[in-house]
């Protein structure tokens, strides 16, 4: 056996013309996190959606604990393993925390033709695995629009881990969120690892990467930059490497300008 | 300092948020998307109690006319409330009326087929209407206000060109004759309870007719279908699989889609469930009439609809509830049959129709506001 979980090797995918991506390679161990950085329009939605099962890459091979796999659809995709957290995170804010979280699984009791959704049982897994993350749902049958954005990025990703995740794709998970709620969620995927989740991060901000990222793959217009382990690589220089760090340096050249025509 | 501090330690240590405001069960009340349609049915009930208290719309008899008056509308309005919840409308609900009646009447007084399956037939018929209407909504992603609109012309008119291509008329009477016997249509055509009415005539608790008779002779069907509608669409929707499906599609079409809700299914049968539901109330219509008219259930999609939302229906789908649509469509009934009893003109009635909708949908913004942006 591999000490890699999932493999993602050479991955290109083509729309028409465009070249979205090429020759994209990212290996996972459990437990690792994996960043994921560019710039938007790097490519990074493009290849979430590949690896998530809704794309179907053109060139490349995707291997899950040493088997070539291809997906037909999402479904697949989650059916063996691989559960991946949207930026809109799939919940229904008029819905409670316990119908979100059992949302499209949900358990059933009874005979056949009259079988009812477990709803006790259902409140009790939901409010459980709240309490796990530390958040306190008061009363699972609440809104789930009553709860803080950290809150709901939490419940998202609990989700995935309950119903059977072993890699865990989170889309820009604290992208929205101010800075006390983003350490939440950053806390909870490091626990998550721990457990021996292979988690990939993806995200255009370095300063929430750094901390909690074992190793970071960088994109640029559709290709990897290569794959550095944290101990190889400061913060500086990823920065830099995403395509926004040349243009802050410019814009920073360009205000020191402004200041100085200003002042004189 | 130090004080405050430990203050907040042993309520933590108490298993309490402090943060968390004790929530009263009003509160807990006010989340229900019923609680407006209550409301409003209790204040009906108030006003007509003093206003006609004494003119006997409460009597037996007046009694089970506006609750039949309710129970038809709130057929409809319950199947229009689980589409809304779906997150779509049928506006043909009123066309489907008027069709399913020709589609019983036609076949069972001219082409000599038994009652029970020209009923069959026509049931078979919604389905597949209602699958159509599905099929065009999910799979062109068009606006259901749309292709329910087109199938709303569509089907009033195919009613009235095959019924007068046929029969040379507008209405097809003759069909009180073929009840008796009939295994199927005492389902829809059977006032039930009549042991209970006849015993309270005879001990003079219920007024008479001049022969002796109870004037209220039973629990008109249309009540006891409404009462059983409701039912069941509260268990779906509260106690199911199906029913979280339900209000994940109205709620959320693409979330739902992504965790692995079968959206277009559960749309499509809430399709189906309306056009069996405009046909239930064909069949109790068109049997208590003994004839079916072309123009049968015209404007009842936007009544029905009406009901569904002052019953707490969110227009954008993923909140409401079958017991609310139930409360609106008594609401409705209530007062179409009880204007006759005050010194109103009955012209009046759609003026209070209207504003008790906009009413509601002022409410229930409000209602909506509060439970997504409690935080």
């Amino acid at each position: 056996m591999s000490e890699y979980l999932v493999q993602f090797n050479n991955i290109s995918k083509f729309f028409g013309k465009v070249i979205a991506l090429k020759d994209v390679t990212m290996k996972l161990k459990r437990g690792e996190i994996m960043c994921l950085l560019g710039d938007n329009g790097a490519g990074k939605s493009t290849l979430i959606k590949t690896l998530a099962g809704v794309h179907k890459p053109d060139e490349g091979e995707i291997i899950f604990e040493d088997k070539k796999i291809i997906f037909d659809s999402p479904r697949d995709a989650l059916d063996i393993g691989i559960g991946t957290v949207y930026q809109d995170l799939a919940l229904v804010s008029l819905m409670s925390v316990t119908r979100n979280f059992f949302m499209g699984r949900e358990p059933q009791k009874g005979l056949p033709l009259f079988k009812t959704f477990d709803i006790e049982k259902a409140n009790k897994i939901a409010a459980e695995r709240m309490g796990q993350i530390g958040i306190d749902v008061r009363d699972p049958s609440q809104a789930v629009g009553t709860m803080s954005g950290g809150e709901r990025q939490c419940l998202a990703i609990s989700r995935a881990i309950y119903f059977g995740a072993k890699v865990l794709i989170l889309d820009e998970p604290t992208s929205a969120l101010g800075v006390h709620q983003a350490s939440m969620v950053l806390k909870y995927i490091v626990k998550a690892a721990s457990q021996g989740l292979a988690v990939i991060l993806i995200t255009h901000n370095v300063h929430h990467a750094y901390p909690v990222g074992n190793s970071f793959t960088v994109l640029n217009r559709g290709r990897s930059m290569g794959t550095f382990q944290k101990k190889d690589i400061s913060r500086e220089k990823l920065l830099s490497m995403m395509a926004g760090g040349e243009e802050l340096n410019k814009l920073e050249v360009e205000l020191k300008e402004m200041d100085r025509i200003a002042t004189s | 300092m130090s004080v405050k501090s430990q203050s907040i330690q042993s309520k933590k240590q108490s298993g309490q948020d402090e943060r968390l405001k004790k929530i009263s069960p009003l509160r807990v009340l006010l989340n229900r998307p019923e609680l407006g349609a209550l409301g409003g049915a209790i204040l009906v009930f108030i006003f007509f109690g003093i206003v006609a208290g004494d003119t006997g719309m409460f009597s037996a008899y007046g009694t089970l006319n506006f609750l039949d008056v309710s129970a038809n509308l709130g057929i409809i309005a319950i199947a229009a409330a689980m589409l809304m919840i779906g997150g779509e409308f049928d506006l043909s609900i009123g066309s489907m009326i008027g069709f399913a009646g020709i589609c019983i009447a036609i076949p069972a007084i001219y082409w000599g087929w038994p009652l029970w399956m020209a009923i069959v037939f026509a049931f078979a018929m919604a389905v597949l209407i209602g699958y159509f209407n599905g099929i065009m909504v999910v799979k062109s992603g068009l606006p259901s206000f749309i292709v329910t609109l087109a199938m709303l012309f569509i089907l009033r008119g195919a009613t009235l060109a095959i019924t007068r291509l046929i029969t040379g008329r507008t209405q097809v009477p003759g069909l009180r004759v073929l009840i008796e016997d009939d295994p199927i249509a005492w389902i829809f055509a059977t006032d039930t309870f009549q042991w209970l009415f006849t015993w309270l005539g005879s001990m003079k608790l219920i007024e008479l007719r001049t022969d002796g008779t109870p004037l209220a002779t039973g629990i008109p069907p249309s009540v006891i279908w409404f009462i059983a509608l409701t039912l069941f669409a509260t268990w779906i929707l509260m106690k199911t699989r199906y029913g979280n499906w339900i209000f994940a599609s109205g709620g959320d079409k693409v979330g739902a889609t992504n965790v692995g809700v079968p959206v277009g299914r559960v749309k499509i049968s809430l399709f189906i469930g309306t056009a069996v539901a405009s046909t239930i109330f064909a069949c109790i219509q068109v049997l208590d009439a003994g004839s079916a008219d072309t123009m049968r259930g015209t404007l009842k999609e936007l009544e029905a609809i009406a009901a569904a939302v002052v019953g707490g229906c969110l227009l954008t789908g993923g909140y409401g509830s079958a017991i609310g649509a139930a409360l609106g469509a008594i609401i409705f009934g209530t007062v179409s049959m009880g204007i006759f009893y005050t010194d109103v003109d009955t012209d009046w009635f759609k003026v209070f129709l209207g504003a008790m909708m906009l009413i509601a949908v002022v409410f229930n913004n409000y209602i909506r506001k509060k439970v997504t942006e409690t935080k």
